[in-house]
């Protein structure tokens, strides 16, 4: 992707203009794809959350959206290839093979860079996960064509070409990027950041088998064990209901706590802005963020954070946002629903207090009714 | 053994400013670091070179003032700098940057002695794509090694590696070859400060300077602006919602009453929801 530091003013009108005309070999390019990730399994759910954009993108231009996958055959993969049609896809590209049943970058760059350059999408999705990072950026290059990391909205233009909307550096803006002469258009979307769609039961329509050019024996990465996280200790942020988040206006890790009581009233996640992080408060699988979680909550409580787009950007698919700031100012008052400008260190053990009475009055009402 | 480690100097991001009319970022005065992320990569090179022997290069792609990251490195204890600076470089993408980088490993390997491991950061704290050592990578055709929090052990006359990868819900335990290029999670070890030794070397230390043509860039065609599929089209600013938050006003209500008051009245369903949270279902 373009780095944004390098951009000397606002949309420079000579570079907007730069658009030639697609060349020839290019114009064969159709459809999107979205690649299902699969690991030990399990399908990613970024990859549902993508089907859903993608299915967007390709209504606006009037073409198909195909899932793609990859890896080893069996049970699994054909469960995933069934829920993929129930998401939306038109018709399925599966590249089955015993050696791709874990993941490693050089058999599963191969397969998705040859499934390219043998049915020719314009335009290919994946999430930026782990898997999804060390493979976007492999079969891009392998491709030469333009990769947009992280984005956290795609759009279709006027004239067809995807615009893929990232946070910039700066603290305070966004940036739309086009790869304008290259095929396909790539691009990468955090987990949480495009909502869930609806699933629909719906039978398997075409799937098109693509057979791997490559064996055991050509690939010098071996996986020697995967020993997998002990305790699922980390933080079930991005799947939360509700979510309770400080920053730094709490000014200091004592007052911090009273974000964990109140989100324990709640029976709640609790998170934070990167600050806290940085400064040892709060382990980093709690922030909430571009370079952190993303959350998709009923309600979000955000507690003495300014609100920089970088927060921002992770938090807007919240359902409801209450923002408690001093500062009537604060951008985070911006992109909140509700606001309420007084101090957090006091508000929050009362809002606690109430918060428990309320519930706990609530089981009453329904014991009594 | 020969290692090249990819450092960038990046803006301090604490201190970044934006133009408040212009809407375009503000870097004089702004001071730089050494991208935080890179600091784990050059560590852990370090850390190699100290238990199997050879020698670190440092190499970044920047402006000439990026020279002061190259010898806040050597202080560090690096052996060598390179800084691959040109016009023809700026404005490059991740594809682009890649192009360069890759064309300079491959001349320091030739100039010096063959490079057998790569090691980039995990990201960058301003461009923050995490693509960039995928592209030098597949550029150079070394094996790809991402996300890696530990080396696990080197064996030179075999040319193999093991490396523990973090992935998706776990650890994965590797076996690859040399040459491959490793991208370092953040947090994996402590950096150390540097000798007195080491800093004393990097005030008399030159950095090496290349333009492309010094690198052997064949296709200045493939560097920056130019080199770049990806083009900015718009920088702006996040819009408001329509309508900017509801004030909460207590009227003479305790504020915290006020507010969950407003709360429930703005999504009327969410009390039952929170009710079955709160009571652990
Ligand atoms: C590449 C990059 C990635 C980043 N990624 C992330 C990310 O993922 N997540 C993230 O959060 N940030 C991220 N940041 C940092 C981001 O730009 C902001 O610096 C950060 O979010 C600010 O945190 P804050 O709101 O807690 O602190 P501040 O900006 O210092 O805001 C504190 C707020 O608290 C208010 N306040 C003070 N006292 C009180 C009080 N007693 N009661 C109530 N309010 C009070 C103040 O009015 C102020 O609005 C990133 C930055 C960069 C450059
Ligand atoms: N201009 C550059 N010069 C040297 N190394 C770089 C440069 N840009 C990126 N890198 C390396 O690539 C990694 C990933 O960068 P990015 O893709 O920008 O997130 C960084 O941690 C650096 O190690």
């Amino acid at each position: 992707m373009a780095e944004p530091t390098k951009t000397p003013t606002p949309a420079p009108a000579s570079r907007a203009a730069a658009k030639k005309e697609l060349p020839e070999h290019f114009k064969a390019y159709k459809h999107v794809w979205v690649f299902i990730e699969m690991e030990r399994g399990h399908v990613h759910p970024v990859s549902w959350e993508l089907m859903g954009s993608g299915r967007k993108l390709a209504d606006k231009l009037g073409v198909d959206l195909a899932a793609v996958l990859i890896g080893g055959p069996g049970e699994a993969l054909n469960a995933a290839v069934a829920e993929s049609f129930c998401y939306g896809a038109d018709l399925a590209y599966v590249c089955a093979d015993p050696v791709l049943t874990d993941y490693r970058n050089e058999p599963y760059s191969r397969a998705l860079t040859d499934m390219v350059n043998t049915y020719k999408p314009e335009i290919l999705l994946l999430g930026a996960s782990t898997l999804g990072r060390d493979l976007a950026g492999a079969v891009a290059t392998t491709l030469l064509t333009g990769l947009t990391a992280d984005c956290t909205e795609l759009e279709v233009d006027s004239d067809g070409s995807l615009a893929a909307t990232r946070p910039t550096f700066g603290g305070s803006l966004l940036c739309t990027i086009y790869t304008l002469n290259f095929r396909p258009q790539m691009a990468t979307v955090r987990p949480r950041v495009m909502p869930m769609p609806e699933r629909v039961e719906k039978p398997i329509a075409r799937v098109i088998e693509h057979k791997l050019d490559m064996t055991e024996s050509d690939i010098i990465t071996k996986i020697l064990a995967f020993v997998p996280d002990r305790d699922k200790a980390t933080s079930n942020l991005a799947f939360a209901d509700v979510v309770v988040a400080g920053g730094l206006g709490l000014g200091s890790l004592e007052n911090y706590q009273l974000v964990k009581h109140l989100a324990s009233v709640l029976g709640a996640e609790y998170g934070c802005s990167r600050p806290l992080v940085q400064k040892g408060w709060v382990s980093a699988d709690r922030q909430i963020g571009q370079t952190g979680k993303t959350i998709r909550p009923k309600l979000y409580i955000a507690a003495g954070i300014s609100g920089a787009i970088q927060h921002r950007v992770g938090v807007d698919g919240s359902d409801l946002i209450v923002a408690i700031n001093t500062d009537k100012n604060a951008p985070i008052f911006d992109f909140a629903h509700l606001a309420i400008v007084t101090d957090a260190i006091r508000l929050l053990p009362a809002l606690t207090e109430a918060f428990r009475k309320r519930l706990s009055a609530h089981t009453r009402d329904r014991i009594a009714s | 053994m020969h290692i090249v480690v990819c450092i960038k100097q990046v803006p301090d991001s604490a201190q970044i400013r934006v133009h408040p009319v212009t809407n375009t970022i503000m870097r004089q005065g702004v001071p730089t670091i050494i991208n935080p992320y890179d600091l784990f990569a050059l560590e852990e090179a370090m850390r190699l070179r100290d238990k199997v022997g050879g020698e670190v290069t440092v190499l970044t792609m920047g402006p000439p003032s990026a020279e002061d990251s190259l010898r806040k490195a050597l202080t560090f204890g690096a052996d060598r700098a390179v800084l691959l600076t040109d016009r023809f470089f700026a404005g490059a993408d991740t594809l682009a940057t890649s192009y360069a980088l890759a064309a300079a490993v491959r001349k320091i390997s030739n100039t010096y002695a063959p490079v057998d491991v790569v090691f980039t950061g995990k990201q960058t704290i301003d461009g923050d794509t995490a693509q960039v050592g995928p592209g030098v990578c597949k550029r150079l055709n070394f094996l790809q090694l991402t996300y890696v929090s530990k080396i696990v052990s080197i064996d030179l006359e075999g040319r193999t590696i093991e490396v523990e990868r973090r992935s998706e819900g776990g650890v994965q335990v590797l076996r690859s070859a040399l040459p491959c290029l490793i991208t370092m999670l953040e947090g994996t070890n402590e950096v150390r400060r540097g000798s007195m030794q080491n800093a004393l070397n990097a005030a008399r230390a030159t950095v090496v300077k290349w333009s492309a043509q010094d690198a052997g860039v064949e296709d200045i065609t493939k560097c920056g602006l130019r080199g770049s599929p990806t083009v900015v089209k718009r920088v702006f600013a996040p819009t408001p919602r329509a309508e900017k938050a509801a004030l909460v006003d207590p009227a003479g209500r305790p504020p915290a009453d006020a507010l969950i008051e407003e709360i429930f009245k703005l999504r009327p369903k969410l009390e039952a929801d929170m009710f079955e949270l709160a009571r652990g279902y």
